[in-house]
C-alpha cells in the first residue's frame, strides 16, 4: 500500500470517528464502563490480598536463645538466621527488653521481685511467605545456640491464613477472568453493532475494487483510537474513584485498621493493563466486526 | 469483454436454478440491454459479472478474468476494470460528491494530483460541475445517479454494468441518463451493459437487446426491439 493511501486511510479512520459520533461515543462509554467495573473489582481484590499479607506479617516467629550464651554471643547468631531463605526481618530482643515488653502487658498480674534473668534473649522473626513456616522453623532450630523446641511458630494460624489467601486468590481470579470475558464480549459486540450500520459502506468499497486491507485500515485506526480513549478515560475514572473511596475509608476507619494500597503503587500496572486490554479490544473488535463483510 | 458459455447457477438454499445454460458474448465497445421479467436471472448475471457469486457450471470470462476460478484476492483488481451502477445509487452518505468519486480512484492507489485532475473531468462529463462539495442527500435522484456514473467512470473502466439505473427516476430523468450512458459509450468506447425493465427506454435507444427468462436466453438481437408478448 502506498504512503499516499496509508495517510488517506489513517485520516479516514479519524474522520469516521467524528462522522459516526454516536456510535463512537457508545463504544468509548462501553469500554470505559467495562474497565471501571473490572478495575474496581481488581482493586478490591488487591486490597484484600494486601490486608491478608499485612496480617500474615504480624504472625511472627520467636527463636529463643540458649540461656548459657551471653548477649553478644546471642546477637552473633543473627547473620545465620538472616541467611535462611524466606526470612523477611530479624529483630534481636534482649532479656531487659523482653521483660519490659512482658511487664507492659501483664504487670498487674505479676508479683513483685521478677527480674530479667527469667527471660531469655530472643529473635523476633517475620517471614516472606508463611506457607513455608514449618520448614523455616526447622531451619532456625538447626542453628547451634537455638536448638529444637526453642522456636515458637503458630503453624495453625499460618495454615489458616494460607487457606484464606488461597480461597481469596481463586475467587478473585475466577471473578476477574469472568468479568474480563464478559467485558470483552460486551465491548466487541458494541463495536460490531457500530460496524453493522456501515455494512453498506463496506459493500460499496468492495464494489469499486477496494482490497480488504484498504477497507480494514480505517476501521483499525478507528478501533485503536476509540480503544485508547476508552482505556485512558476508564483509567482516569477508576483512579479518581479509588482515590475518593480510599480517602473516605481511611478517614472512617483509620490507617492502622485498614491500610489501603496507595494508588501510586498500582497506577502503572493498572494503566498498562487498561490500555493493553482496551487497545486489543478496539483493534481486534473492529477487525472481527468487519470480517463477515469482507468475504466476497 | 464478456464471454458466457453454458453457465449454470443454482441457489442451494432455495434449490432454485437461477441460470440454466446461459451463453452470450458482449464485445468491446458495445452497448447492450439485458432485459427480462422479475426472477428471470438478470441480477444473477450481474452478481456473476461482479464476482459476488460463482457459477456452478459453464465458462464465464469478464475483461480477461476467468470468473469461475478467480482467486478472492484477485477480485478487487478485476472489479477495477468494471464500473458498476446500481438502482439505489449506493453513494457513501457521509462523503461529498467529490469524495465519492475520488474514493474509487483512491482504492487503486492513485496519487492526489491525478485525482484532483480526473475527478472534475468526469463530474463535468456527467454534468455535475460545481456540485463537488455537495453531500449526496442534497442532490436529486437523477443527480445522485450521475455521481454514481461518474464514480463508475473515473478509473476508465473497460465496461460499465448498470443494474436498473433508472429504477428510482422519473421518465425524463431516465431518458437523460440513458442518453448520458450512450454518449459515454460513443465518446469513450466504454462497453455498457444495462439491466432494465424500461421498455420505452430500450426501444428509444435502438441497441442490442438480450432477453432472458427463467434462466434461459430467449432472444438476442440488434435493433432495440423489446416486446415481452413476442416471447
Amino acid at each position: 500500500m502506498r504512503l499516499n493511501s496509508s495517510a488517506y486511510l489513517i485520516r479516514e479512520g479519524f474522520r469516521s470517528i467524528g462522522t459516526h459520533r454516536f456510535m463512537s461515543f457508545a463504544s468509548v462509554a462501553i469500554i470505559m464502563a467495562c474497565l471501571i467495573i473490572m478495575g474496581s473489582f481488581s482493586l478490591v481484590t488487591e486490597n484484600i490480598n494486601a490486608a491478608i499479607h499485612a496480617l500474615e506479617n504480624q504472625n511472627e516467629v520467636v527463636a529463643y536463645i540458649d540461656e548459657t550464651l551471653s548477649e553478644d554471643e546471642a546477637r552473633a547468631l543473627q547473620p545465620q538466621i538472616e541467611a535462611i531463605d524466606n526470612i523477611a526481618t530479624v529483630e534481636f530482643v534482649n532479656r531487659a527488653a523482653a521483660m519490659q515488653n512482658f511487664m507492659s502487658n501483664f504487670s498487674s498480674y505479676v508479683q513483685e521481685g521478677i527480674d530479667e534473668t527469667v527471660f531469655r534473649n530472643r529473635f523476633v522473626i517475620t517471614l516472606e511467605d508463611i506457607t513455608f513456616m514449618a520448614q523455616t522453623k526447622v531451619q532456625i532450630e538447626a542453628i547451634s545456640g537455638i536448638g529444637a523446641g526453642n522456636v515458637l511458630a503458630h503453624l495453625d494460624y499460618a495454615k489458616a491464613f494460607v487457606t484464606i489467601r488461597n480461597v481469596v486468590s481463586v475467587i478473585s481470579l475466577v471473578m476477574i477472568a469472568l468479568l474480563t470475558f464478559i467485558s470483552i464480549f460486551i465491548m466487541t459486540n458494541t463495536i460490531k453493532l457500530a460496524t453493522f450500520s456501515r455494512r453498506e459502506e463496506i459493500a460499496i468499497m468492495r464494489m469499486v475494487g477496494a482490497t480488504n486491507s484498504f477497507i480494514r485500515l480505517p476501521f483499525v485506526v478507528e478501533g485503536l483510537v476509540l480503544g485508547i480513549l476508552g482505556g485512558a478515560l476508564g483509567f482516569a475514572a477508576t483512579a479518581g474513584l479509588y482515590q475518593l473511596i480510599s480517602r473516605r475509608v481511611v478517614a472512617s476507619f483509620g490507617e492502622a485498621l485498614f491500610n489501603v494500597v496507595p494508588l501510586s503503587q498500582i497506577a502503572l500496572p493498572m494503566f498498562a493493563a487498561y490500555m493493553a486490554l482496551s487497545v486489543v479490544v478496539g483493534v481486534f473488535g473492529a477487525v472481527n466486526a468487519i470480517r463477515d463483510y469482507l468475504k466476497v | 469483454m464478456i464471454q458466457m458459455k453454458k453457465v449454470k447457477v443454482v441457489y442451494r438454499s432455495s434449490d432454485t436454478v437461477a441460470l440454466d445454460g446461459v451463453s452470450m458474448s458482449i464485445d468491446e465497445g458495445e452497448f447492450v440491454f439485458l432485459v427480462g421479467p422479475s426472477g428471470s436471472g438478470k441480477t444473477t448475471i450481474m452478481k456473476l459479472l461482479t464476482g459476488e457469486i460463482r457459477a456452478d457450471a459453464g465458462q464465464i470470462v469478464v475483461n480477461d478474468f476467468d470468473m469461475r476460478h478467480i482467486k478472492v484476492r484477485k477480485l478487487p483488481k478485476m472489479r477495477r476494470t468494471l464500473g458498476v451502477v446500481f438502482q439505489d445509487f449506493r453513494l457513501i452518505d457521509n462523503m461529498s460528491v467529490y469524495d465519492n468519486v475520488a474514493f474509487a480512484m483512491r482504492v487503486t492507489g492513485a496519487r492526489n494530483k491525478k485525482i484532483k485532475q480526473r475527478v472534475p473531468e468526469v463530474l463535468a462529463l456527467v454534468g455535475l460541475e460545481g456540485r463537488e462539495k455537495r453531500m449526496p442527500k442534497e442532490l436529486s435522484g437523477g443527480e445522485q445517479q450521475r455521481v454514481a456514473i461518474a464514480r463508475a467512470l473515473v478509473n476508465n473502466p473497460r465496461m460499465i454494468v448498470a443494474d436498473e439505473p433508472t429504477g428510482n427516476l422519473d421518465p425524463v430523468r431516465s431518458l437523460e441518463l440513458m442518453l448520458l450512458l450512450e454518449k459515454i459509450n460513443e465518446d469513450t468506447g466504454t462497453t455498457i451493459l444495462v439491466v432494465t425493465h424500461e421498455k420505452e427506454l430500450v426501444n428509444a435507444l435502438n441497441k442490442r437487446v438480450i432477453y432472458i427468462s427463467e434462466g434461459h436466453v430467449l432472444s438476442d438481437r440488434k435493433g432495440g426491439y423489446f416486446d415481452e408478448t413476442e416471447q
